[in-house]
């Protein structure tokens, strides 16, 4: 596996003390944005697992984020918060097992078929959760007091202070960087890998190569939950659009537009999107056209990913 | 005798009406190399699939190592010690050399659900692809990307990755196909220093190299044996002449 470039070790670096002394200088509405713009880059890190290292392109991946979500909401108290540890391990472990279950049956596919079935799953679940009456249907359910983090009554912090939650996202998305990195360096990661570049020859070479897939799938469904545990506990509010296929789409226009298979690309391209859309936003009603016009011209320009535009040193 | 490293008994594969391998029953031991020659179409490649998995036979039984292994999958009988090599170069070619071996010898740990230490510390695995990369003639285009090899380099490369398995039995479809004569003869050299420790089975038009190498020919034609023996009795069948070797240059 090749090391990442220096320029993009030195973004890193930069990007993370950056974001850690933001919340010093910035107003109230930057930090809640920064927070989801983070949530969704630990979101678009996950599925980048699958359509950029496995080459498993996956147009369902709202499905197990939904889920947790919706875990969240429905393990939470009227009058108090959920327990962190626990939601949080119910939220990822719930979407881990959907995630199973979806596997089992998607990864026999490959390809088109792939892109087809995983979108087919994620839209059963979205009409689910859209006619269940017990889950709030189409308005989806308030979270009325955040998850606490109460140890021995000490509490380290309190997500109810949006500064606090910045934290722990931000937190939490390093968690999942560094949870991915050292997936990719290790013998697990090499054979997912090999088996985006040749999946037949790992079998010949004895690798049962759907478990390991379907491992793949898994982690990063587990993944995408505690990212969707995040945006539920942010936002204090599910619904089923967290669900939809448009969220599954934009999600792969972020890591496509931030560069697929590079570590930093995801991030990019979360961050990239949210700000543009917030730009275009305030300037025209529009804004989706414009969008989506820059999302054509990026792709035609620089084919690899806002990553590419930082790997100066590496290629001539 | 001891028991053969690979046996089959009446192997066959019929493609709806087309018997593509027919009755085809032969064995080979360590130390042994068992050449299978016969004109396009005669089932050579379909035999080689039905050896290794990639195809499941539909009649007959495979041996290896005095088990059967008829019908496993391929990544079962990989696992059992049998490393083929591709007629198509099939190989990483993003990939650097090494890691292309490093790969092979990875498949031979229990399991690859390691999901914390990185690859590049599993010593053993590191060595044995250093071994294999070494003995295919390699070790000096390590670090070079597979794509970026020669024809003959990526065949040498085919043979290390099945080296790196460790394998008692080694199919080999065509290893020469398409090389100059200087490559070829360093391949032939190659696959000599292997008979001693492996059970080779070889594919293979090139007369001259598989009459210098083989101890045992198998002649087929339209999918069934026509004559097996070593390589002095197929030289004087007069059946093999007509059939095959015969319009050739011999």
């Amino acid at each position: 596996m090749d090391r990442q470039p220096r320029s993009l070790q030195v973004l890193l670096i930069a990007g993370v003390i950056a974001l850690a002394a933001f919340p010093l200088v910035g107003e109230k509405f930057y930090i809640q944005f920064i927070t989801k713009i983070m949530i969704l880059a630990m979101f678009a890190m996950s599925l980048d697992l699958l359509v950029g290292y496995t080459g498993l392109v996956s147009l369902g991946h709202a499905l197990p984020f939904g889920l947790a979500a919706y875990a969240l909401m429905f393990v939470s108290p009227e009058a108090e918060g959920a327990g962190l540890g626990w939601s949080l391990a119910a939220a990822a472990g719930v979407a881990a097992l959907a995630s199973l279950v979806v596997g089992l049956l998607v990864l026999r596919t490959s390809g088109i078929y792939f892109i087809m079935v995983t979108l087919a799953f994620g839209q059963m679940a979205y009409y689910y959760v859209h006619d269940s009456k017990y889950l709030g249907g189409s308005d989806g359910k308030y979270i009325y007091v955040r998850p606490v983090l109460e140890i021995f009554g000490w509490k380290p912090f309190d997500l109810e202070n949006h500064t606090h939650f910045y934290y722990v996202a931000l937190a939490l998305m390093a968690f999942v960087y560094l949870t991915i990195r050292v997936l990719l360096a290790s013998p697990f990661g090499r054979v997912i890998a090999a088996i985006k570049e040749n999946e037949h020859r790992m079998r010949m070479l004895g690798f049962a190569t759907f478990r390991y897939k379907l491992v793949c799938f898994v982690l990063a469904g587990a993944l995408a939950g505690l990212a969707g545990w995040l945006a539920a506990a942010h936002d204090g509010l599910v619904n089923p659009e967290m669900l939809s296929w448009h969220q599954s789409g934009q999600l792969l226009m972020m890591v496509i537009l931030g560069g697929m298979g590079t570590p930093a690309g995801p991030v990019l391209g979360a961050a990239a999107l949210k700000l543009l859309e917030l730009g275009f936003q305030g300037w025209t009603k529009h804004w989706q056209l414009l969008l989506g016009g820059f999302i054509v011209l990026s792709v035609l320009l620089i084919p690899r990913g806002l990553a590419q535009l930082f790997e100066w040193k590496r290629r001539g | 005798m001891a028991e053969p490293a690979l046996r089959t008994q009446g192997l066959q594969k019929h493609f709806g009406g087309l018997a593509a391998v027919n009755d085809v029953s032969l064995e080979c031991h360590v130390g042994q190399l068992h050449a299978v020659i016969g004109p396009n179409g005669a089932g050579k490649t379909t035999l080689i699939n039905l050896l290794s998995g990639d195809l499941a036979p539909t009649g007959g039984r495979v041996e290896l190592l005095g088990r059967e292994v008829t019908g496993l999958a391929a990544h079962r009988i990989s696992q059992l010690g049998v490393g083929r090599s591709y007629q198509r170069t099939n190989i990483f070619m993003k990939f650097t050399a090494f890691e292309n071996c490093r790969l092979a010898a990875q498949a031979r740990l229990p399991s690859s659900m390691r999901f914390v230490r990185p690859a590049a510390r599993y010593r053993e695995v590191n060595e044995a692809a250093a071994r294999a990369l070494a003995l295919a003639g390699l070790g000096a285009r390590s670090d070079t990307v597979a794509a970026e090899l020669s024809h003959g380099e990526r065949r040498q490369l085919e043979v290390a990755m099945t080296l790196a398995t460790s394998p008692k039995v080694l199919l080999l479809d065509e290893p020469l196909a398409g090389m100059g004569a200087e490559e070829s003869a360093r391949m032939v050299g190659l696959l000599r220093t292997l008979v001693s420790g492996h059970a080779m089975l070889l594919v293979e038009h090139d007369m001259d190299a598989v009459f210098a190498l083989a101890d045992r020919l198998t002649v087929m034609v339209s999918g069934t044996v026509l004559a097996s023996g070593t390589p002095e009795q197929i030289r004087a069948n007069a059946e093999v002449q007509e059939a095959y070797l015969g319009e050739g240059d011999e």
